[in-house]
């Protein structure tokens, strides 16, 4: 296929997943910020919440002090910011208006109406629209897109650089979300373990909706390490960065079947993937979380940028 | 006062007699939809256009890039035998501008039995030097052909322009006619309507039919698009997509050896016909504009060494000027040794001095149009402007009086359409699209063009005209 429609697929993929990420955020940023502000002279739940997203910089050129109002904003209307939702919903409709011809109906459809969705939204009086109700539009929305595309799109090569892209942007999406933690430090040493701390630790849980499927498969007490544990290292969890790598490395290698030829993303993607698989989580905690996170964003990013010379440049050969 | 009497219009619909035959059985759709069932049926059209993503920006104008074209559900209807006569005598005027074209290309006999002025062709600004003695497989330069017609009375039918380059619309021909059966089956079943839906398909064949020499095998056929922020972007998706074609840009393609290749994620594939939509000057840096982005260096060389066509070929302009119309009867006669089947509306050349002395006397009666305009802009209508607007246009052709032509104010034919008060009567054009390669051909309809304001002549979409299913009776 053309590489520019493979270019166009997979980014529609990342920004839909990103659009996703940058909701859950914001709902983690409005549980933390409903606990009492009892220590104080720690940093601020919202400012934890930008500096996740990456763009706290830009968010105090425009807007100064994190506020909630502002973050919302910022994160999900403004179209300065290069991954509110607004912008990352705009950007996918336009790829997929590019590509409209590589899309079913239904995919198109589902792309289309959030689009037209999100302008009424801008239009809409914003006390009419409680942060929750934004949230919600967005998961329920981004869900409708991907489900659409799983259920109806040709299995083809695009359809792999499609699940490419929402791979990639989810692994890069879980290593911020749980990096979200780091940031918010705790007012003093002492409650490391304690209520506030766990309270935390729940709230991103519950952003990823997996609260639920957490106490299924641990049980019992939420201890950092078994979150780690779950978003990082297990199979059975569908955000963890061990199945989105899984899932990339499976497209890949399907690409490669279909295309007769192997490539470094290939064996970028394997070997991030051979790392995850042996990793324990005493071993990330021993190299510090948020070190962990941080490298691994990079390796993603790396990744990504193999994928974009094999395959969506045009210069392949 | 001078206020021109406007003739009687031919109602499509009704005449002396009553309803015409092809419309009949419309009469009682119409009388029987009531009022709240056709807005909610207007709205789901509306919704339905804007869900598939119809759009038509219009150049220059700015404001939403996604607007509607607006559609009216009132059909336009031909009869059998209405729709023979049309089609013999469009392709009959499809081959002329082809078999025009291979000529001044070549050796030039129209110009040199002097049935053309010279400098119509030779000095026209579409003509194309660097083509000139390459002759395009099976000799077709146009291979899809817009004519737009406009219907005065029964039997009258009057070619108002040719569009040899890249005539667009085709698509809301398609797609008018995938709603009205989707919203009113009924109507489907009750009548005998000519299906349209063939059109994809053999446009691709007639694309395939004129693949360069060297191509060996299944030619691959693309579609060349400036972008996605072109106004006719969606029809371009639209057909790549219901032809199974790739819709590529210029950077999607480079020259290498004897060919040009696509740009794949397997690497470069090679590519045999390019169906262009963009215009000539944009094609290829190192022919055309050194500025164009939207092209392919080099493109040109593979051209014309026959490693690729291209289509409607470079230079194939020169046949759909509004000074060369003119002359197109002449070609029928002179090429096919024909009469032509249908008539050019009389025109006035204001580059000849009888003609441009008239034209400046009677312009208050008269549609002045600019030579190389398109879409309806930079045209006079003189029966509607104001006294001021007329002088202001007079002096623009005493300033260069060859870049006009005039015509009659037409009495175009209407055709009921829906307006806010009910049924009402509204000027109508229509415009077919015939192919050409190997073989002739016309899909029974076409894309009806309507002027949306009372008493308005003006149908273009730019001027706030809207469109029509456009039906042919099958036998």
């Amino acid at each position: 296929m053309l590489s520019r429609t493979a270019d166009n697929l997979y980014w529609i993929s990342r920004y839909i997943e990103r659009a996703e990420t940058n909701a859950r955020l914001l709902e983690v940023g409005a549980r933390n910020a409903l606990m009492p502000n009892i220590g104080g002279g720690y940093r601020n739940e919202w400012d934890s919440i930008l500096q996740a997203s990456g763009t706290a910089k830009a968010f105090a050129e425009k807007y100064g002090e994190p506020v909630q109002r502002n973050v919302e904003s910022h994160m999900f209307f403004d179209s300065d910011n290069p991954s509110s939702v607004a912008t990352c919903i705009e950007r996918a409709r336009e790829n997929g208006r590019i590509v409209r011809t590589a899309l079913t109906t239904q995919v198109w459809d589902a792309l289309n109406t959030a689009f037209q969705e999100i302008r009424e939204m801008q239009r809409t009086e914003r006390s009419k629209m409680p942060l929750t109700d934004l949230t919600d539009w967005t998961t329920r929305t981004t869900a409708l897109i991907r489900g659409a595309s799983l259920a109806t799109q040709l299995r083809n090569d695009g359809f792999d650089f499609s699940n490419l892209g929402h791979y990639l942007e989810r692994a890069d999406s879980t290593a911020r979300l749980l990096d979200v933690k780091y940031y918010v430090l705790l007012p003093q040493p002492g409650m490391v373990g304690s209520g506030l701390d766990n309270y935390q630790w729940s709230t991103l849980l519950r952003s990823m909706s997996a609260h639920r499927a957490f106490a299924w498969a641990y049980g019992g007490e939420v201890t950092p390490q078994k979150i780690a544990d779950f978003l990082i290292l297990n199979r059975q969890s569908p955000r963890s960065l061990l199945t989105a790598i899984e899932g990339a490395e499976l497209h890949l290698n399907q690409l490669a079947r279909r295309y007769g030829k192997t490539t470094p993303a290939l064996s970028g993607a394997r070997s991030i993937l051979a790392e995850l698989a042996e990793a324990q989580v005493s071993e990330i905690f021993e190299e510090g979380l948020h070190e962990f996170l941080t490298r691994f964003i990079r390796d993603i990013a790396t990744l990504g940028a193999k994928v974009h010379e094999s395959y969506l440049s045009g210069e392949a050969r | 006062m001078n206020t021109p009497v406007l003739p009687e219009f031919f109602n499509e619909m009704f005449d002396s007699g009553g309803v015409r035959s092809p419309y009949r059985r419309l009469e009682d759709w119409t009388r029987d939809m009531p009022a709240e069932l056709r807005s909610l049926k207007q709205s789901e059209a509306e919704s339905l256009f804007r869900r598939i993503g119809i759009t038509f920006a219009v150049y220059g104008e700015g404001g939403d890039p996604d607007r509607l074209i607006p559609f009216d559900m009132f059909p336009r209807v031909f009869a059998t035998d209405e729709w023979r006569k049309l089609e013999r005598g469009i392709k009959q005027r499809a081959r002329a501008l082809n078999a025009f074209l291979t000529d001044v290309y070549g050796r030039g006999e129209i110009v040199r039995a002097g049935r053309i002025p010279e400098r119509l062709v030779y000095q026209n600004e579409a003509f194309e030097k660097a083509v000139c003695g390459f002759q395009p497989p099976r000799g077709v330069y146009s291979q899809i052909v817009g004519i737009d017609i406009v219907r005065t009375g029964p039997d009258q039918f009057f070619v108002l322009e040719d569009n040899c380059r890249t005539p667009s619309g085709v698509s809301y021909m398609l797609e008018n006619r995938e709603i009205m059966m989707r919203m009113f089956p009924q109507l489907f079943q009750e009548n005998r309507i000519a299906p349209v839906e063939a059109y994809p398909r053999i446009l691709r064949r007639t694309l395939a039919s004129v693949a360069p020499l060297k191509c060996t095998g299944e030619p691959k056929v693309v579609i060349l698009t400036p972008g996605h922020f072109n106004s006719a972007y969606y029809e371009h998706s639209f057909l790549a997509d219901m032809m199974g074609v790739e819709l590529v840009e210029g950077q999607d393609l480079f020259v290498e050896g004897d060919f040009v290749w696509m740009r794949t994620t397997e690497g470069p594939r090679k590519v045999d016909v390019i169906y262009r939509r963009i215009d000539d000057a944009f094609l290829d840096p190192l022919c055309f504009r050194p500025d164009s982005m939207l092209g392919i260096p080099g493109l040109m060389n593979v051209y014309r060494s026959g490693g690729v066509n291209i289509a409607s070929a470079p230079g194939a302009g020169v046949a759909d000027d509004k000074a060369v119309y003119c002359y197109v009867p002449e070609m029928v006669r002179f090429y096919l040794g024909e009469e032509p089947l249908l008539e050019n509306v009389p025109t006035w050349q204001c580059g000849k001095q009888d003609d441009c002395k008239y034209v400046l006397d009677n312009l208050a009666d008269l549609v002045v149009k600019e030579v190389h305009g398109s879409g309806g802009y930079g045209m006079l209508v003189g029966p509607k402007a104001t006294k001021s607007e007329i002088e202001l246009f007079a002096d623009k052709i005493r300033e260069a009086p060859e870049n006009y032509i005039a015509q009659p104010t037409l009495a175009l034919s209407t055709c009921p359409t829906f307006v806010a008060e009910g049924v009402a009567p509204r000027h109508v054009d229509l415009r077919p699209y015939c192919l050409v390669g190997e073989t002739v051909e016309l899909v029974p309809g076409g894309l009806t063009r309507v002027a949306l304001t009372d008493g308005s002549l003006v149908v273009n979409s730019s001027q706030g005209g809207g469109v029509k299913d456009t039906w042919v009776m099958a036998d």
